[in-house]
């Protein structure tokens, strides 16, 4: 029926907001599709529907019309036990705010997804420890996160999102709060995560940065995908990014 | 959208999704017994008008409770020394139980109490949007959510509700050893002064626990995209 090897498929996803007495169209029918393994951006100007779309394939939200499958299985028909399921051992979440639970240390945020699928406290412990060392914040796990930089505080979330060895790894402008040089360590983990353990990377972003290292660029214009640059198009037309910055 | 209540046995189509996500009991203590010690300032102004009420409740008891045993000595003095502090004893009537006015100023304070904690709880709520956020994000189920709040108002509610009875308890008692004397303390019958203050704990507990109801369902319901929002 579909392609084995495709991680995130949409098809004919329309959202539509009640906003007061207005419907207001952020998706009008986009089609995409995610192969695994692959790191993926998705750019787009604020109010062109890339967070609703993201969103989506996050299973953090429901299409009006049309199908959002991951891993292809299609969240509309899901309950709240089995998204919540999907959430804790599919998906990784990123986010631009870092979301460290402020009352946990590093390691308590690395095991808390773990600990939620059901992992016993050693072994969770264990993959924590060897979790945050991936990450380089291994001397750093009893650390709360107010005692910690918000680079390191991304890289604890970046461990947190690997906890469960999830198939995706869903980053909401993971630099937007970050300066140059941490964004860029920060982009490079992502990338090195992405290429060794075979997770699919997504992003919705603003950040050129990120292009560098995309297999492939989802641009999205008015609710729709205005076009898919793979890698060798990119870097063919870097000069253009460029510009457009 | 499909949220909290869902029967488990809602047939999903795929054998690929399971729905095992858990949150041990012992965790979850953990947890809430962090969050309130990293919050130890607001738990404490959410337990203090807990505190107020309950002492208030054990000290009207108690009080009770040391005229009955003023009573049960049979001794006029003593009986004469109540009537003047105020006790509307009837000739032969041997024991006292709360006026109507005074239940009605316990009910009123605890109401106040309740009112107060859904106040910060609600507060406590709207501050913690993106902890619960991301705790939904990694896979916690609204019951989940309902759980640690539940367990920090128990535990509040046991603290500052142990400290209310025995603040109320023991301000009643120096007030009638002072009026009374030592013999107000002597007569007392201390199983009666446990149960009034087992009874203002259990009450205390049980105010905490309901007045974390409605904030704890404003929590378990929240999406978990909450968590991506950027403003406060």
């Amino acid at each position: 029926m579909q392609e084995k090897s495709n991680i995130v498929r949409v098809t004919n996803v329309t959202k539509t907001f009640k906003l007061g007495k207005i419907d207001v169209e952020a998706l009008k029918g986009v089609n995409l599709e995610i192969s695994k393994g692959n790191y993926i951006s998705i750019m787009g100007p604020s109010g062109s529907g890339k967070s609703t779309l993201f969103n989506m394939i996050g299973g953090l939200d429901k299409p009006s019309s049309g199908k959002v499958y991951i891993d292809e299985v299609d969240i509309a028909q899901l309950d709240a036990y089995e998204l919540a399921w999907l959430r804790c051992r599919k998906i990784g979440y990123i986010f631009q705010t870092f979301n460290i639970i402020q009352v946990m240390t590093a390691l308590e945020n690395v095991t808390l997804p773990m600990v939620f699928a059901g992992m016993n406290n050693d072994a969770a412990v264990d993959k924590g420890m060897q979790l945050l060392e991936l990450v380089g914040l291994g001397d750093r796990y009893s650390h709360k996160p107010f005692e910690l930089s918000g680079g390191q505080q991304q890289r604890v979330a970046i461990a947190r999102a690997l906890a469960n060895d999830p198939a995706i790894i869903l980053a909401d402008e993971p630099t937007g709060n970050l300066d140059l040089t941490t964004g860029e360590e920060c982009i490079a983990l992502l990338k090195r995560l992405s290429q060794e353990r075979g997770v699919t990377v997504i992003s919705a972003t603003h950040d050129f940065k990120m292009l560098n290292v995309s297999d492939q660029v989802v641009w999205i214009r008015d609710g729709r995908v205005d076009k898919i640059e793979n890698r060798e198009e990119l870097s063919i037309s870097i000069g253009q990014i460029g510009s457009r910055e | 959208m499909s949220n909290g209540s869902v029967l488990p046995d809602t047939a999903s189509g795929s054998g690929q999704v399971h729905r095992q996500v858990v949150l041990p009991f012992f965790k979850a203590l953990e947890i809430s017994l962090k969050s309130i010690r990293v919050r130890f300032f607001r738990s404490l102004i959410t337990t203090m008008s807990l505190v107020l009420a309950v002492s208030f409740l054990s000290f009207v008891n108690v009080s009770n409770d040391v005229a009955n045993g003023m009573l049960a000595t049979g001794d006029p003095d003593l009986r004469a020394a109540l009537i003047r502090s105020g006790y509307d004893l009837e000739p032969g009537q041997n024991s006292v139980d709360s006026s109507a006015k005074q239940r009605w100023i316990v009910i009123l304070s605890l109401l106040v109490c309740i009112v107060g904690i859904v106040n910060a709880q609600l507060m406590a709520v709207t501050e913690r949007f993106r902890e619960i956020g991301t705790m939904k994000c990694l896979g916690a189920l609204d019951r989940f959510v309902l759980r640690l709040f539940f367990l920090e108002a128990g535990i509040q509610g046991f603290v500052g509700a142990c400290a209310g009875a025995l603040f109320g308890a023991i301000f009643s008692l120096s007030n009638a050893w002072l009026r009374f004397g030592t013999v107000a303390i002597t007569s007392t019958s201390p199983a009666h002064l446990l149960i009034s203050a087992a009874i203002a704990t259990g009450v205390g507990v049980l105010l905490s626990l309901l007045g974390v109801f409605y904030p704890a369902l404003v929590a378990a319901r929240m999406q978990p995209v909450e968590a991506m929002r950027v403003e406060q």
